[in-house]
């Protein structure tokens, strides 16, 4: 070899740095998955005036210790007229990729296990959406009515969110001028870009809701439609391998949100690599907006999901990627940027409320015309 | 090393290729179109290429995969004979043996240039591509919709002929 590859060429060193690194992230993650799912049961327990988890250690935190013995003692079954293969790829297919984007969020400027740099926004994206084959594998495998229909409405579904989330992305970067993550936060130094694009922040984090497949946009494994699609044969360590990617998703959501939109780790009082404690404060707080989310919101129709993607979530990405442009192209002072994403948001909001609760709702209609109806007969 | 890897993914390229076209479910297939797309995004890595690595695979690792599994269940497979008696074949055969001896002679004629690797910037690729090659650009994204649309009326027709 005359050509010296240095990405090809690691020392001994090198790789054994790459490895630790890689089985740090997969730690933290597991930790970070387990007390999620006592968070969110405690959460919810609370939202539904109950206690949730008690008796397994004190406040029941030893509840998702308990879960994951259970799900890996507990009967790992394959039916038998699944395809095998498929059946068996189909949670690798998602977990990999989720466990892939994490490589490059960064928790501080140096706290980052690969900064790709200018190619870690567009790296996240790309691997992100990979993820979405393994359910539509994990449906058509299981050779399951309910599991090929739960597949085919997660592609359709993640498929159509991921338009605007790709949209704002886009936008946010074009304020920050780079795609790289530690870039895009420094870049929210003075002001989090919550503050200056606000229409930025909504849809991410609707979208992002839906591409993870959290309460109200949970369709594709609807328990009440759809038995929870995808995953209907699934059981024991397959179905936790599924559950697992799931909640790592919910996290990078949140972890995205905040380095896009609320000033990542950047907080006062704190310094050097202490700024973690500001990111993670930051994102738990988004996770728990999401659990309550999911306490209160019902979920939507298939129908109304399609809707909602295709007549108000990519309009409206338009409308932030061309506000965006005008901005920056004519330098007007960032005001105007707030002024003109928060005239979208209430255009869009009193147009839905218009729309739901207004006088001209459908409700509104349906009673007149059952109203007419009672006249008419009453005569 | 670079070597090993390059063989690697060659083979799983042209392995994913096979299957295409060897395997007998549908499903199987879009899988194994899969397999090649993604090591052919391994062999652009390889050649620096880390912009196109990516686009590789969110373009086609992601979106056109799950549009192709989609269209698959949507359509009823099992109705279908399981044969890969396609009577389209010696077009195909024709259409890539041309593509074969098109590469095969461009580079007996001229001898592949010892490139260096060079991974350019992202700014200077949205640079060059949105000013020198703006048009052709554009006319990409053309063809892209008149293939929607196209689609759409072709679905309309059958539907209304039914």
């Amino acid at each position: 070899m005359s050509l010296p590859i240095p990405l090809l060429s690691v020392s001994l060193i090198t790789f054994f740095w790459i490895v630790a690194g890689l089985l740090a992230m997969f730690t933290a993650l597991s930790v970070v998955v387990l007390s999620l799912t006592w968070l969110e049961r405690k959460l919810l327990g609370r939202l539904q005036r109950r206690l949730g988890p008690t008796r397994t250690g004190p406040m029941g935190l030893m509840q998702p210790v308990a879960d994951a013995l259970k799900l890996i003692l507990k009967e790992d079954i394959v039916p038998t007229s699944s395809e095998k293969a498929i059946f068996w790829i189909a949670p690798v297919l998602v977990v990999v990729p989720a466990f892939m984007i994490w490589v490059t969020i960064p928790g501080t400027e140096n706290l980052v296990l690969k900064n790709l740099g200018d190619l870690g926004l567009f790296y996240i994206i790309a691997f992100s959406v990979v993820g979405i084959l393994g359910l539509v594998l994990a449906g058509w495998g299981s050779a399951n009515k309910y599991g090929t229909l739960g597949g085919l409405r997660a592609a359709a579904q993640l498929i159509s969110y991921e338009i605007p989330v790709i949209m704002v992305v886009i936008a946010v970067a074009m304020l920050a001028q780079s795609l790289n993550m530690v870039e895009i936060v420094e870049k929210q130094g003075s002001y989090p870009y919550v503050l200056v694009f606000p229409l930025g922040l909504v849809i991410f984090f609707i979208a992002g809701l839906a591409e993870v497949g959290r309460t109200p946009f949970d369709i594709y494994f609807a328990e009440s439609e759809i038995v929870g699609g995808p995953f209907v044969e699934y059981s024991g360590a397959h179905w936790s391998v599924f559950f697992l990617a799931e909640y790592i998703n919910t996290f990078a959501v949140a972890a995205l949100t905040v380095l896009l939109f609320l000033g990542g780790w950047s907080g006062p009082f704190l310094t050097g690599n202490w700024e973690i404690i500001w990111f993670l404060a930051k994102v738990y707080a988004v996770i728990l907006v999401i659990f309550w989310i999911r306490g209160t919101f019902p979920r939507l129709r298939i129908d109304q999901l399609m809707a909602f993607a295709w007549k108000v979530m990519v309009p409206l990405s338009f409308y932030a990627i061309i506000i965006t442009a005008v901005y920056l192209f004519y330098g007007w002072p960032p005001w105007t940027l707030t002024l003109m994403s928060l005239a979208g948001l209430l255009v869009v909001g009193y147009a839905i409320y218009r729309r739901f609760a207004g006088p001209a709702s459908q409700a509104a209609q349906v009673r007149a015309r059952y109203q007419a109806l009672q006249s008419r007969s009453g005569q | 090393m670079s070597w090993i890897l390059f063989i690697a993914l060659a083979v799983l390229t042209l392995g994913g290729g096979l299957g295409v076209v060897a395997t007998r479910n549908v499903v199987h297939a879009a899988l194994a179109l899969l397999l090649s797309l993604l090591a052919v995004a391994g062999i652009y890595l390889i050649l620096f290429a880390e912009f196109l690595a990516i686009v590789q695979v969110l373009i086609y690792g992601g979106a056109i995969t799950i549009v192709l599994l989609f269209a698959i269940m949507l359509t009823r497979t099992a109705e279908y004979p399981r044969i890969t008696d396609n009577r389209q074949w010696p077009l195909a055969a024709v259409a890539s043996v041309a593509t074969l001896a098109v590469l095969a002679g461009s580079f007996w004629t001229k001898a592949a240039v010892d490139t260096q690797p060079h991974n350019p910037a992202l700014t200077d690729l949205a640079n060059s591509l949105f000013t020198r090659w703006a048009i052709p650009f554009e006319i990409a994204s053309l063809v892209l919709l008149v293939a929607l649309i196209g689609a759409i009326i072709i679905a309309r027709e059958s539907e209304e002929g039914t």
